[in-house]
C-alpha cells in the first residue's frame, strides 16, 4: 500500500463502542430472517459477554416509506427521535440498528440535522408535542456488522471451524455483499468507505476464507424500494440480482454473504426465481449459491446449530456448505418445531435443487 | 423566480442534492436505473438546475422520477458533491403535494405503496410483517415461506423469535401505548396527510 493509500484507509477507520449497545431491530429481518436477529444477541452475550438492550417498546424507523416518498422527512426524523429518546429512557448512549436502511436513515438523520440545525429544533418540538418525549443522540451510532467486525478476531479464538473447505484444505471463496446504505451515502460511516469496505472481508479473512472480487461485486442488489413493493416492478431488483450472479458465478463461490436484511433476502430468493423461471442455477449441480447474514456466518464457526440459527429459513438450501466446511449437523432437525415436533418439508422448487 | 423552483428550494434534500452539475454523467454511468430503465439521473440534473418551470412541471407529471431506486450510488461518486437521489426525493415530493403523480402510471403506483407499507406501519409498526405478506402477492417468496407462514408460531420458539408475542423479540406484537406514540408523530408531521393527498388524488384521477 502506497502512503496515499493509507492516509485514504485512515479516513474510513470509525469509532465502534466497545460495551453497552442498544439494539434497534430492523423489520425485515425480523420476519425474513428472524433468527439472525436473535443470533447477533446470542453471540455479543453468550460469546463475547456483552450488555446488549433489546427494548421491546421501539417500531420502524420508516426507512422503506422514506425512501418510497409516501412519508415526509420531518416524520422520518421525528421517528427517529423518538428512537433516541427511548434510548436515553433505558440509559444507553451507543445506538446499533441491524438494518443496513435504517443505518442509513439515522445517519442521514443526523447529518440533515447537523447542516441545518432549524431542522433539529423542529424534530425537537415535533417529538415534544406529539408524545410529550425529550431526546438526545447517541454518542456512538454504527451497524450491527461493524460490531462482529470489532470483535472478529475474539470470534476467530473461540471457533470452532474455520472457513475452510476440508476436503481440499482450501479457503472457501465467499462474495461480500455490502447493503448500499451502510456506505454510499456517507463514506466516511463505513469501516473502509464506499468503494472498499472492510467491513465483511474483515470477518472473511479473520475466519480462514478468501474474498472473491467480481466486476459486479459493488453493484446494488436491486431493492429500490418502490421497485420492489409494486408487483409490476419486480422486473427492476431481478434484474440487478440477476446482473450480480451472472458477474459472479465464473468465480464459482463457495457461498455470499451480506450485511443488508433486504440484500439477504433477494439474493436468496431471485435465485429460486430464476431457477423456476428461466431454469438458470448458479451453485454446483442445480443448487444455488447459500447467502447467509454475518451472523449466521460467525455463528456457524463457533459452532452453533443451524437450525437454532433458523437457516432452514432461507430458500437456497445451506447444506452444501455446512458439509464442506465439515459442520456437524442433524440433516432430520431441519423441519421441528418449538416442541421438537416434526413439521412436514416445504414443498420442493421444481427446479432449484434444495 | 419561477413557483415550482421556489417550492423545490424549501426542501433541504434539494438543497443538499444539487450544488453545481457539470452535466458529466458520472451519475447516469454508475446508476442501476439507468441500466434497465429509459433513465438518466444526468438529464434530471441539467432539467432543475436550468430551472424551466414547464420542463419541470412536466417531469413532475412523468414516470421519469420514478424509476430511481434510491440506493444512492450517485451520491458516492457525483464529482461536484450533488445527490441525484436527493433530488429526485424532492421532486416526488412536490409531484404528490401538487397532485401531479396522478398522472402517470408509476406515479400512481404510490397509492398501493401507501397501502401496503403506510397502512402496515399504521397497523402494527412495522413496515413489514409476516401475516400481510401473502405468496400470491409475493410469489417469489417460494414454498419455504408457505411453510414459514403455516407453522410461524412454533418456528419462532425454536428459533428464539417472539412472534406475536409481548415483551420484547422479533415479531413480537407491539403494545398500544407505542402505537399511539407512532400514530401520534404520523399525525403531527405529515405522514397521515401524505396518506390522504395520496389516497385523494387518486380517487379524483379515477372519477
Ligand atoms: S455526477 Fe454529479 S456533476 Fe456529474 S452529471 Fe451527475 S450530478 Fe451532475
Ligand atoms: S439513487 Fe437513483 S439516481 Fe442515484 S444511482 Fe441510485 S437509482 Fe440512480
Amino acid at each position: 500500500m502506497n502512503k496515499n493509500n493509507n492516509r485514504k484507509w485512515q479516513d474510513y477507520q470509525k469509532e465502534i463502542a466497545e460495551d453497552d449497545y442498544y439494539y434497534a431491530r430492523s423489520c425485515i429481518r425480523q420476519n425474513f430472517f428472524p433468527g439472525s436477529e436473535e443470533t447477533f444477541l446470542r453471540i455479543l452475550r453468550e460469546v463475547l459477554g456483552k450488555n446488549v438492550y433489546d427494548d421491546p417498546h421501539q417500531t420502524t424507523c420508516t426507512g422503506i416509506a422514506y425512501h418510497s416518498g409516501i412519508v415526509p422527512i420531518e416524520t422520518t426524523m421525528t421517528v427517529v427521535a423518538r428512537q433516541y429518546s427511548l434510548m436515553n429512557d433505558a440509559g444507553y448512549r451507543n445506538f446499533i440498528p441491524s438494518c443496513v436502511t435504517s443505518f442509513g436513515i439515522y445517519t442521514e438523520m443526523e447529518d440533515a440535522w447537523k447542516h441545518f440545525p432549524e431542522t433539529l429544533d423542529n424534530t425537537r418540538k415535533q417529538l415534544h408535542s406529539s408524545t410529550g418525549r425529550e431526546f438526545e443522540q447517541p454518542e456512538n451510532l454504527v451497524h450491527t456488522s461493524d460490531i462482529i467486525y470489532k470483535f472478529r478476531n475474539e470470534i476467530a479464538a473461540k471457533a470452532k471451524y474455520r472457513l475452510i473447505n476440508k476436503e481440499t484444505g482450501e479457503p472457501l471463496k465467499v462474495v461480500d455483499h455490502v447493503g448500499c446504505h451502510y456506505a454510499k451515502i456517507f463514506p466516511s460511516k463505513g469501516v473502509g468507505g464506499a468503494e472498499f469496505p472492510k467491513v465483511l472481508t474483515g470477518m472473511i479473512e479473520a475466519w480462514g476464507g478468501e474474498v472473491v472480487d467480481y466486476p459486479e461485486r459493488r453493484h446494488c442488489c436491486g431493492f429500490g424500494f418502490r421497485n420492489y413493493i409494486v408487483k409490476e416492478n419486480r422486473a427492476y431488483p431481478l434484474s440487478n440480482s440477476k446482473l450480480k450472479f451472472d458477474s459472479m458465478k465464473p468465480y464459482q463461490p463457495d457461498f455470499i454473504v451480506t450485511n443488508c436484511p433486504g440484500c439477504t433476502f433477494f439474493l436468496d430468493r431471485w435465485q429460486y426465481v430464476l431457477a423456476e423461471a428461466e431454469g438458470i442455477t448458479y451453485g454446483e449441480n442445480g443448487y444455488g449459491i447459500p447467502v447467509l447474514t454475518y451472523e449466521e456466518m460467525a455463528g456457524l464457526i463457533l459452532g452453533l446449530d443451524p437450525w437454532e440459527m433458523g437457516m432452514q429459513l432461507h430458500q437456497v438450501s445451506v447444506e452444501s456448505l455446512l458439509d464442506k466446511i465439515g459442520i456437524e449437523y442433524d440433516p432430520h432437525a431441519k423441519y421441528l418445531g418449538g416442541k421438537m415436533e416434526y413439521l412436514g418439508a416445504p414443498k420442493e422448487p421444481k427446479v432449484l435443487k434444495v | 423566480m419561477s413557483k415550482i423552483i421556489d417550492e423545490l428550494k424549501q426542501d433541504l434534500r434539494f438543497i443538499e442534492g444539487l450544488k453545481a452539475c457539470i452535466s458529466c454523467g458520472v451519475c447516469t454511468a454508475v446508476c442501476p436505473a439507468a441500466q434497465f430503465y429509459q433513465y438518466s439521473p444526468r438529464d434530471i440534473m441539467l432539467t432543475v438546475q436550468q430551472g424551466d418551470e414547464e420542463k419541470i412541471d412536466q417531469l413532475l407529471k412523468s414516470d421519469t422520477i420514478w424509476y430511481c431506486g434510491e440506493c444512492l450510488s450517485c451520491k458516492t461518486r457525483c464529482p461536484r458533491g450533488n445527490t441525484p437521489g436527493y433530488v429526485i426525493q424532492a421532486l416526488r415530493q412536490l409531484s404528490q403535494q401538487r397532485g401531479l403523480f396522478a398522472q402517470s402510471r408509476l406515479g400512481r403506483q404510490q397509492l398501493e405503496v401507501k397501502r401496503i407499507i403506510g397502512d402496515t406501519m399504521l397497523k402494527r409498526g412495522y413496515c413489514v410483517y409476516v401475516d400481510d405478506v401473502e405468496t400470491d402477492y409475493h410469489p417469489e417468496q417460494g414454498p419455504v415461506w408457505d411453510w414459514f407462514r403455516k407453522h410461524t408460531a412454533t418456528i419462532s420458539r425454536r428459533i428464539g423469535a417472539n412472534y406475536d408475542g409481548e415483551g420484547s423479540g422479533s415479531m413480537r406484537r407491539i403494545a398500544e401505548e407505542d402505537m399511539a406514540e407512532l400514530r401520534a408523530i404520523f399525525e403531527e408531521t405529515g405522514a397521515m396527510e401524505r396518506f390522504e393527498t395520496i389516497e385523494k388524488w387518486i380517487a379524483n384521477e379515477q372519477e
